[in-house]
């Protein structure tokens, strides 16, 4: 255990800002360019990564006491890799055409950086409790992130959101924001933000 | 000329990296030196082929005659992680030359996306054998070459005047971008 408790708001809260996944510490980039291009694979793949982390989280905080050190890894990738079958399988039966958009992301959580760096940083060490906190907050940081960059790309992109037209007929789609080059302008600006706004933070 | 095409398509007009956004993390993690850009790139190239190598069996032989499809992503990730160790002790015994070159990326790879994601997205196009494996060539020089250029661009970004914001991370990905953008050229390649 550490020395110095953090107390269990804390452990929620970081997730969102101080420690978010995605503008931080830049884990998970990959899903987070790809699937941005509408609002519903946003939430879509949100909850499924909520899920995946949740569940890999508390198990393995659960577990943390049996699994020898030496294989850790191969045991963390395996009970990660049955929560993402599950989910995955979940999807295509139930939401077929959300599957099918998101491709072959949903089971490459298995190797999203961000269950794997949180169950080696958090869960390994910490109890159930804080893991399940510890995950929400990750959640909905990572969330967040999603929501933004996918709300920004289809309002600019296909002026909608959530399929529903937002923008009037005045407006022309910049066609690029949908496109690969989008997610990365969109997920550098928003980089540069992030930065931005922490500096002035730390000045004030 | 079915294998020219998947070539060149694996390689510009799908680009992992550009296109299909897989292996962001290494490409943005690792692309701030040349030579380990180059390294990481060879190695990629070496394990993706490897993967379509094992993986296209192991699916179409075993997996599919038994209906047990849905454990393809733990069958994948376990496949990807042995093969990865087998090579490291493989290159270990006989080259080390080759061994301190790739050094420490070449475990990094067992958690690097494009692997899995080339093992996953290449089963679902029904690709004969042989064509899995130009399509694992093709993925994997693509995606050094794109580590490459990056690497090339961000030496001059070093002594560029950037804001200070968008220093580090946010560049690369903005620089990316307009790399994707011209990459997007390549589609009229093949029709």
């Amino acid at each position: 255990m550490a020395s110095q408790q953090n107390s269990l708001s804390y452990e929620f809260i970081k997730g969102i800002w101080k420690e978010n996944p995605n503008l931080v510490a830049l884990l998970g980039m990959c899903p987070t360019l790809a699937i941005t291009t509408s609002l519903q694979n946003a939430v879509g793949m949100s909850l499924a990564v909520a899920f995946c982390l949740l569940c890999s989280e508390v198990f393995i905080a659960a577990l943390r006491n049996l699994i020898p050190t030496q294989v850790r890894m191969a045991a963390f990738i395996v009970i990660i890799a049955a929560f993402v079958t599950i989910s995955d399988l979940y999807l295509r039966a139930f939401q077929p055409s959300l599957s099918k958009s998101l491709g072959p992301f949903v089971p490459l959580i298995v190797v999203n950086c961000i269950i794997m760096g949180r169950v080696e940083a958090f869960s390994s060490k910490n109890g159930v409790i804080r893991s399940i906190l510890d995950s929400l907050g990750m959640s909905v940081g990572y969330g967040l992130v999603l929501f933004v960059i996918s709300g920004i790309r289809e309002l600019i992109g296909n002026g909608t959101l959530m399929g529903y037209r937002v923008m009037g007929s005045w407006w022309d789609n910049w066609l690029v924001m949908i496109l690969p080059a989008g997610a990365f302008l969109t997920l550098g600006s928003l980089l540069g933000l992030a930065q931005f706004m922490q500096s002035k933070l730390k000045k004030s | 000329m079915t294998l020219v095409i998947i070539f060149v398509s694996a390689l510009l007009i799908n680009n992992f990296v550009l296109a299909q956004f897989l292996g962001i993390c290494s490409f943005i993690g690792i692309s701030n030196n040349m030579t380990s850009s180059v390294s990481m790139g060879m190695a990629v190239t070496f394990v993706m082929v490897l993967t379509a190598v094992v993986c296209w069996p192991i699916y179409f032989l075993v997996l599919v005659p038994a209906h047990l499809e849905f454990l393809q992503t733990l069958t994948f990730i376990l496949v990807v992680a042995c093969l990865v160790q087998f090579v490291e002790m493989f290159i270990k015994k006989t080259s080390i030359a080759l061994y301190d070159a790739l050094g420490i990326y070449l475990p990094l790879i067992t958690t690097n996306c494009a692997i899995l994601g080339f093992a996953l997205i290449a089963v679902t196009r029904n690709y004969s054998y042989l064509e899995t494996i130009v399509y694992g060539v093709g993925s994997g020089l693509g995606y050094t070459l794109a580590m490459v250029l990056m690497a090339g661009v961000r030496g001059k970004l070093e002594t560029a005047d950037i804001p200070k914001p968008l220093q580090g991370p946010g560049i690369v990905l903005i620089t990316a971008g307009i790399m994707a953008l011209a990459f997007m050229g390549f589609a009229g390649l093949i029709k």
